[in-house]
């Protein structure tokens, strides 16, 4: 333990999305516009939207096809994404070197064998003995390894195969609040000395109907008519989920300079809070984790992760204008999709690589998002979850890199 | 803070200031710890849903929490409410305004079938064919936030977080049959960054459903031991053929010993030292070497600052599986020498089964009995030994013993390898 708590470095990223691969060409996407499209399929899942994933070739981060069966896409995303992040922070392929590294893993539960539910769903129609409906199908249909490919700490579990890192190992789950605790806790153990380096992200994947029926079950979804985040309300409000993989190195600046590692950003602060959500009390705790940047708000940009919930667009536009009233707001939800435990990590990528660009990222939707002066030297990410949990990171751009 | 409120690093130490226990024994400490230390089984035959065509009829269910119990969120939460109050309670706080973080171990959750066939047999469906894109037409005509809630993950920390007025975000986690001992550890990481006098650690499972089980056996995890339910799971026996799945929860109220001792709270307990490793080698199966094992159960020694000889009984992952058992004893060995057959070892999977995402916290409050009570529960249903593992596995019967400090394994699928070491109160 050190007695006063150290910078935490932004070393590595891995970010897959719809959009494609690294965050190179996120970048150079978002330098084109404003007026740059999202990719969204809504083919085969109307009335809904859905950011789904490009052809990937697999093999380049998941180099056994043996590995890629055991996995589902959730696990084939995050698995891949944690492999650019290491590969990105120039870590070696060395187990000795990544048998220290940490890791936090953002998880949510993985796929389902949509043919097999279907089966049940039919036998057990007018079956007077629904239990052995399921039991005898269940037992006869369902792959052994699809549970390996289903539990949430199983994309750990691919990571530290595929990978090699198994210094530690530890999943967080709850949707967003997941995303938002990894960042917190991953950077609390390298601020305070119990970490040296640690690769926490997770990963989203959006093709899943079985999720789909969940959220719609609480009519969360955006139907009918696609618009960006920041123009969802009344009717016209709900979520665009995408599939999304993010992963970061993180690492102390004794660690990283022994290794002569880059950076792109500092990663000064992680909270998040939870509570009740009447609109004055979201507000409050919102704007109690938001950092005070006031001094040097011209040079802020705020990377917003809001689901497209208008209520709760408008709670934390509404609040983001009275604190960082000056500060260029993009959603980029807007392009990416929504993405739960993926999200805020997902906004830290964007954030950590804007940083160290030195580039201002134009609008993604110029109707309700303005151009920016200059290129930012903080980041503001903020994840209001759908359901709860609030969250908030700050970055800083490290004096005199450019990368 | 004094010299003697720090640690051999100069951390804040970890007192345990509060323990609540549900499983399949009963509800609460005491009715725990009377059948445990009577060696009594809770294993019993499944009647909560149809076990016809099923290999594996047994289990460790909870079935006495009402109500909530319909659901492994429900019943996830019934349990972890119960449990964490109690410890609560027991450390002289307020179960409603707990005023400090909440790391909870849960089962992740997903739709049960209830619902799926609940919403198939509704009308509103142009689609006829069985299948999601029916489910979805008519969850648009029918919605029901109700069911979704069931499907959230955060779920059960959120009801938690109001109901015992814990602060900030709570961390909801798992590390498979690993989580208990993964939340502790958070809680202690916590406490020693200066973040928290205090934070409250629950593991609790509630998810033995159809599909659950039929998952494990389909992996051969489980056993088919049926005949005899309490007979059923045996660790370190010759014939253990497998785990058996169980339900229960357990919380420990984690505290600096300078803040526990300044507000006059009794200590049942310390926390030493927690360690932990992955394991690279498979899904579900521990490297040959067993190094991973090694390696998390000394960087518990090492965190602990102990050698050893300083471990007076360990508390076994022991699940009664031929592999868990085998290489949990190869890997101690490595680590203990010869030492080992010296050191009692007993697994409380043998009464209460593998509570999985529970297990670690619910072990880890027994162990902070032993060494408050000067008891060691027994490994029961140890008849026929298997003679690959020589250990003392205090067989059948509870035997008095006063231990200084505990070593608590907790191994899962994925790679997870957590050890904690629990130290006895400081005599006052």
């Amino acid at each position: 333990m050190t007695d006063t708590p150290r910078d935490v470095l932004i070393t590595g990223i891995g970010l897959v999305s719809s959009l494609g691969e690294g965050i190179g060409t996120h970048l150079d996407l978002f330098a084109m516009g404003p007026g740059i499209h999202p990719n969204i399929k809504s083919e085969g899942y109307a009335p809904y939207f859905v950011h789904g994933l490009p052809p990937i070739d697999w093999s380049r981060q998941i180099p056994k096809k043996g590995d890629q069966r055991q996995m589902e896409t959730w696990q084939k995303l995050g698995t891949y994404s944690a492999g650019l992040a290491l590969e990105d922070a120039g870590i070696p392929m060395d187990e000795a070197v990544r048998g220290e590294i940490d890791m936090i893993v953002a998880a949510g539960g993985g796929e389902r064998d949509a043919a097999v539910d279907a089966m049940v769903m039919d036998r057990a129609r007018g079956s007077n003995d629904v239990g052995a409906v399921i039991n005898e199908t269940l037992s006869t249909e369902l792959r052994p390894t699809l549970f390996l490919a289903q539990l949430s700490n199983l994309l750990a579990g691919n990571i530290s195969i595929v990978h090699k890192v198994t210094g530690s190992s530890r999943t967080f789950m709850g949707e967003e609040a997941a995303g938002i605790s990894a960042l917190y806790s991953a950077r609390a153990r390298i601020a305070s000395g119990q970490s040296e380096i640690c690769l926490v992200g997770g990963a989203f994947s959006a093709e899943r109907k079985d999720l789909i029926l969940n959220f719609d079950l609480a009519e969360l979804m955006l139907k009918d008519e696609w618009r960006p985040v920041f123009a969802r309300a009344g009717a016209h409000s709900g979520i665009a989920i995408g599939s999304v993989g993010a992963f970061l190195v993180l690492e102390s600046p004794e660690h990283a300079a022994r290794r002569a590692a880059r950076a792109y950003a500092r990663l000064v602060s992680a909270t998040g809070d939870r509570g009740r959500r009447d609109r004055e009390r979201t507000a409050k705790r919102f704007a109690d984790l938001l950092p005070n940047t006031s001094a040097a708000s011209g040079d802020v940009l705020v990377l917003s992760g809001a689901t497209g919930l208008g209520d709760l667009v408008d709670i934390e536009r509404g609040v983001l204008a009275e604190r960082l009233p000056g500060a260029p707001i993009r959603a980029y939800g807007t392009m990416l999709g929504h993405s739960f435990e993926a999200q805020m990590p997902a906004g830290v990528a964007l954030a950590a690589g804007a940083l160290a660009r030195r580039a201002a990222i134009p609008p993604f939707d110029s109707g309700e998002e303005r151009p920016a002066d200059s290129a930012p030297r903080h980041v503001v990410v903020t994840s209001i979850g759908h359901l709860h949990g609030e969250g908030v990171c700050l970055l800083e751009a490290i004096e005199g890199a450019v990368s | 803070m004094s010299a003697s409120d720090t640690d051999f690093l100069g951390r804040p130490i970890i007192a345990v200031t509060g323990v609540g226990i549900v499983s399949s024994l009963g509800r609460g400490v005491e009715a725990n710890w009377d059948a445990l230390t009577a060696g009594r089984s809770g294993i019993h035959r499944i009647d909560r849903f149809s076990t016809e065509g099923l290999r594996t009829t047994i289990s460790g269910s909870v079935d006495f929490m009402g109500e909530m119990g319909q659901t492994s969120t429900g019943l996830s939460y019934a349990m972890a409410e119960a449990a964490g109050s109690e410890a609560i309670r027991m450390a002289g706080l307020d179960d409603e305004d707990f005023g400090a973080p909440l790391f909870l171990a849960a089962p992740p959750v997903e739709m049960e079938w209830q619902h799926r066939l609940k919403l198939d047999a509704m009308d509103g469906g142009d689609i006829e064919a069985a299948g999601y894109d029916r489910l979805l037409e008519i969850a648009r005509k029918h919605p029901d936030p109700s069911i979704y809630h069931l499907t959230q993950c955060s779920r059960i920390s959120e009801m938690l977080a109001d109901r015992l007025g814990t602060r900030g975000l709570p961390i909801t986690l798992s590390t498979a049959c690993a989580s208990g001992a993964s939340a502790i550890q958070l809680g202690v990481e916590a406490i020693r960054r200066g973040e928290t006098d205090r934070a409250i650690t629950i593991g609790t499972d509630g998810s033995i459903t159809q599909e659950s089980l039929i998952r494990f056996s389909l992996l051969s995890a489980l056993s088919t031991n049926n005949a005899v339910p309490e007979r059923a799971s045996k660790p370190f026996s010759k014939d253990r053929d497998g785990f058996v799945m169980a339900e229960g929860a357990g919380a420990l109220v984690l505290e600096s010993y300078a803040s526990a001792k300044a507000r006059g709270a009794t200590i049942y307990g310390l926390i030493l030292g927690c360690g932990e490793r992955a394991d690279d080698f498979h899904r579900t199966r521990s490297k040959p070497d067993g190094s991973p094992i090694i390696a998390a159960i000394k960087a518990g020694l090492a965190d602990a600052g102990l050698p050893p000889e300083g471990i007076d009984y360990i508390n076994a992952h022991g699940t009664s599986t031929p592999e868990n058992d085998r290489m949990e004893a190869n890997g101690l060995a490595a680590v203990f020498g010869e030492r080992l057959k010296q050191t009692p070892i007993s697994s409380n999977k043998s009464m209460i089964g593998h509570t999985l995402t529970a297990a670690g916290a619910i072990e880890a409050v027994f162990s902070i009995l032993s060494l408050k009570e000067g008891i060691l529960p027994p490994t029961i249903n140890h008849d026929n030994p298997d003679p690959a593992i020589d250990l003392d596995v205090v067989p059948n019967t509870a035997r008095r013993q006063d231990i200084g400090a505990v070593l608590s394994n907790s191994f899962g699928f994925g790679g997870q390898n957590a050890c904690l070491v629990l130290g006895r109160a400081p005599s006052a």
